[in-house]
């Protein structure tokens, strides 16, 4: 099938202004006779559930933590993007459109980046005004660097936790429509079901974390803002309880789901220091303004300590490959750069998976005043975690999975195949294409959730009869006897393996298999390993304890045997992309000098699967990418 | 190296709890203290005894999830450090650690290790925000705000609500927590307007929900894993004169 994302036509300045003026709305006094479910309360699902209370729908909201303010938002550290041009260094909302398009490696939907650049701005404002404390300068104005590879400075910051302090105005938005009675909050609650009636999604089902009970609820739309899926890799950035899960559950009722493949590796983050440990840190890649990256040249050297290696023995390769970007090239790039110095054996630190990041001659310029006052709490954070003073001695870093560009296929409406499952921020796969710019998360969260949802929904709603489907319905019934099924399958194999072995097993083989570079031999192997491995799962796994209590180890089953039917078709979606883009390396396709291969001609579009069972093909269904706006250019950071 | 742990299990809230004690063997000094608790559950699932529960989410010390209390000190004591970024190299092998959940009447113990803190969202309820409408917001350069007002709001917003100012706290009081978001949103000019009915309705919903109030013994910045200084609390105090007296 061919889809058709109904993305508006003409000019590309006027498509959202134009779009909302074409769309219905719901008559105030209407709004709160709609029950909107929102699952997630990061950025994206915080600012949609806030703002749709505000304007009166009846808002449910769910997260799994224990407070809505703790969603995995909350790590971004680097900044929010926005095209407000106030250090007058040339940026405009065309430039960040552009470089979201060409950052993404012409895999994204025009119009929807256009949007996204367009609201960007609108952003800034918002969280100013929430009293979010962005960083400024002497004279009271907000202050920006440049992030990521923009050769334009338009990214915002609030020290290092920028994305804490996003998601703080988002809570406290929230929280002030918690007060007000326009929504109701479920904590320590996770979706485990999506209900569809007749093809639409009428509601949910979730497990109470705390009593263990199975509870549905009815809602005329869904919106899911659940984060992104590279926990897959079990070696990741993510928070422990990031899942691909809600997601999942909506892939297993019909939704289709997008460019799995497209997954993101940071270039900074800490170095893993054994096998127990599945969280790596990350450290912003803002890191890479000032810091430098290097291996030694010789292998011999990998064991001397840095300050012993002279300067003509080591191999600053970012600069070397890439000089007009150099240390701030892509993400994709610099991953893979960091990778090959280690391949080459020329690693440092355990294992030798690692390399150096090096501030001595940052330092040497501006002083380590300014480097504490731009990076201090990253600098902390390192020293905790390795024990050792980034200020004397370079950091080392490593590439870690870290964001999925790919998600559950959406419109521009932000709706899924399904009518009324609208999919926001990392959990749709919209605007980032096949890689996505540093600073760019937050600004897309918050773009979903303050300023798309609130339009688009009312496009929704406003073509349906409010409460014509309620948790009476038979669907929840069954819904919740599924979910009862299989709690209780998965407590009743009582096998040998924990449920951390298999997350642990299937992660090295994606990581190995499926990670920063794929061949057709290394992913036909991941294809063959993947089953095997969910096969033993449900013969072996052992989950302790009952499902009627609070059961971490049944809440990471039930996680983990989603992970396992979705890295088969993640993988497929990778093997069938027969060319590189992005975050997606194909071994195959690469120029004489490592360079991803794009196939422009044949793969210029969203590949979104359909799920037809475990261990069955899934059927692809593409929506063509057109361009009109912008000329397809082989991306180059030489 | 091998460490005993004495670790606090109650199943659920109307258990009265105890302490039980567990080995941990072969544990690598370079190990996050989670990770030595998550090696601990895989041995207890092993000999078919019940895994810990314990809060986490992040583990890199910013979301604030985790929340135990090790050998009487919330977090562990160590200066600005969250449970999940406490390093196993701060341990000696044959140490003895006791490990419980936050202590404090407005935080029941939910399971073993894990609290319910929703008495600190209540409190942001009551009043920790800025009453904007999402859009039809001025330029966010509109009003400039002077660098050191600007830093001072952002030092009080980087409490992470982990509650451990509670747990530090002989009092339990959660003025530090309160006191950090009533400064940050004081001293901005978007939050000036609502100074005086915030700070008056967060801290009687710091009451309401049972929290003791606060009698100078500064647990609470010594315990913060941000730092949050107690000028807070002394700002709290004068807003809340302003707005009582006024």
């Amino acid at each position: 099938m061919i889809l058709d994302g109904k993305t508006p036509t003409g000019p590309i300045e006027k498509t959202w202004d134009k779009h909302r003026f074409d769309m219905k709305l719901v008559n105030p006094s209407n709004k709160r006779k709609f029950k909107v479910l929102v699952v997630g309360t990061g950025l994206a699902g915080g600012a949609a559930a806030a703002s749709l209370g505000e304007l009166g729908y009846n808002v449910e909201a769910f997260c799994y933590q224990d407070s809505s303010r703790r969603a995995h938002s909350i790590a971004a550290q680097g900044g929010i993007n926005a095209a407000k041009n106030y250090p007058n260094d040339g940026d405009s909302i065309y430039r960040l459109f552009y470089d979201t398009i060409k950052g993404g490696d012409f895999r994204a939907r025009e119009a929807d980046v256009w949007r996204l650049a367009q609201v960007s701005n609108n952003i800034i404002d918002q969280c100013v005004a929430q009293g979010v404390p962005f960083a400024r300068d002497y004279a009271g104005y907000l202050d920006n660097r440049s992030f990521g590879g923009a050769q334009v400075s338009r990214t915002f910051y609030a020290r290092g936790q920028t994305g804490q302090q996003l998601l703080l105005g988002a809570y406290s938005a929230l929280s002030r429509q918690v007060k007000a009675g326009t929504v109701k909050m479920y904590e320590r609650t996770e979706m485990v079901d999506l209900v569809v009636v007749d093809g639409v999604a009428k509601g949910i089902t979730c497990r109470n974390m705390i009593t263990g009970e199975i509870k549905s609820y009815w809602g005329d739309a869904v919106c899911l803002a659940t984060g992104g899926y590279v926990n897959v890799f079990y070696l990741s950035t993510n928070a422990m309880g990031c899942s691909v899960t809600a997601a999942w559950k909506a892939a297993q009722k019909g939704a289709y789901f997008a460019n799995p493949c497209y997954t993101q590796i940071h270039p900074t983050c800490i170095p893993q220091t054994g096998d127990h440990q599945s969280k790596l840190t990350l450290m912003s890649e803002s890191l890479r303004n000032d810091g430098r990256c290097w291996a030694p040249k010789n292998k011999e050297d990998c064991d001397k300590a840095p300050g012993d290696i002279p300067e003509e023995d080591r191999d600053y390769y970012l600069e070397r490959k890439y000089p007009s970007f150099g240390n701030l090239a892509p993400r994709d790039i610099a991953s893979r750069a960091a990778k090959e110095q280690c391949d080459d054996e020329r690693g440092v630190g355990p294992g030798k998976r690692g390399v150096y990041l090096d501030y001595a001659t940052a330092i040497e310029r501006v002083g380590e005043h300014t480097i504490k006052e731009r990076y201090g709490n990253l600098f902390e954070m390192y020293e905790k975690i390795t024990d050792e003073n980034a200020y004397k001695r370079p950091m080392r870093i490593y590439p870690a999975p870290h964001y999925s560009m790919g998600g559950l296929w959406v419109d521009y409406n932000l709706m899924s195949n399904i009518p009324g499952l609208f999919v926001l921020g990392e959990a749709n796969f919209s605007v980032h294409g096949a890689n996505r710019l540093g600073a760019s998360a937050l600004m897309q969260g918050l773009a979903d959730g303050y300023f798309v949802i609130p339009y688009t929904i009312a496009g929704y709603l406003a073509t349906v009869t409010p409460g014509t489907v309620t948790d009476e319905h038979p669907a929840f019934k069954e819904s919740k006897e599924q979910v009862q099924a299989q709690t209780d399958k998965l407590l009743n194999i009582k096998g040998k393996k924990t449920v951390s072995e298999f997350h642990r097993e299937l992660g090295k083989v994606m990581w190995e298999d499926v990670g920063m570079a794929r061949s057709e031999s290394s992913l036909k192997n991941a294809l063959q390993r993947i089953p095997e491995i969910r096969d033993e799962f449900w013969k072996n796994v052992n989950v302790t304890g009952s499902g009627a209590e609070l059961n971490q180890q049944l809440e990471n089953a039930g996680r983990v045997s989603d992970f396992l039917e979705f890295a088969e078709v993640f993988t497929i979606d990778a093997l069938h992309r027969e060319e590189s883009c992005g975050g997606h390396f194909r071994t195959e396709h690469q120029t004489d000098d490592g360079e991803a291969m794009r196939d422009d001609e044949n793969f210029a579009y969203v590949a979104a699967w359909e799920f037809k069972g475990a261990g069955k093909a899934p059927e692809l269904h593409k929506e063509p990418l057109k361009f009109d706006n912008v000329k397809l250019a082989v991306r180059s950071y030489k | 190296m091998d460490l005993t742990l004495h670790v606090w299990r109650q199943s659920g809230p109307k258990d009265k709890g105890q302490l039980e004690t567990y080995p941990a063997k072969g544990i690598s000094p370079d190990m996050s203290f989670l990770e030595m608790l998550d090696e601990v559950n895989e041995q207890l699932i092993k000999t078919g005894k019940t895994p810990i529960v314990f809060d986490h989410d992040c583990r890199e010390g910013i979301c604030g999830t985790c929340s135990q209390t090790i050998n009487g000190k919330a977090h562990g004591g160590q200066d600005r450090t969250t449970v999940c970024q406490l390093h196993m190299r701060s341990f000696k092998d044959g140490d003895e650690i006791f490990i419980e959940p936050w202590r404090a009447r407005a935080f029941p113990v939910i399971k073993d290790l894990i609290v319910d803190r929703t008495a600190l969202d209540t409190i942001m309820q009551a009043g920790g925000y800025v009453s904007c409408h999402t859009g039809g917001i001025p330029d966010g350069n509109a009003h400039p705000i002077g660098k050191p007002v600007a830093d001072y709001a952002m030092d009080a917003a980087e409490c992470i609500g982990c509650g451990a100012c509670v747990a530090g706290c002989p009092n339990s009081s959660a003025m530090l927590y309160t006191s950090a978001k009533v400064a940050q949103l004081a001293v901005l000019p978007q939050g000036k307007h609502e100074a005086k009915a915030r700070v008056k309705n967060m801290t009687d919903a710091l009451q309401a929900e049972g929290f003791g109030n606060c009698t100078n013994h500064l647990e609470c910045e010594a315990s913060c894993p941000k730092g949050i200084s107690v000028k807070f609390i002394a700002k709290l105090n004068r807003e809340y004169m302003k707005a009582v007296v006024s």
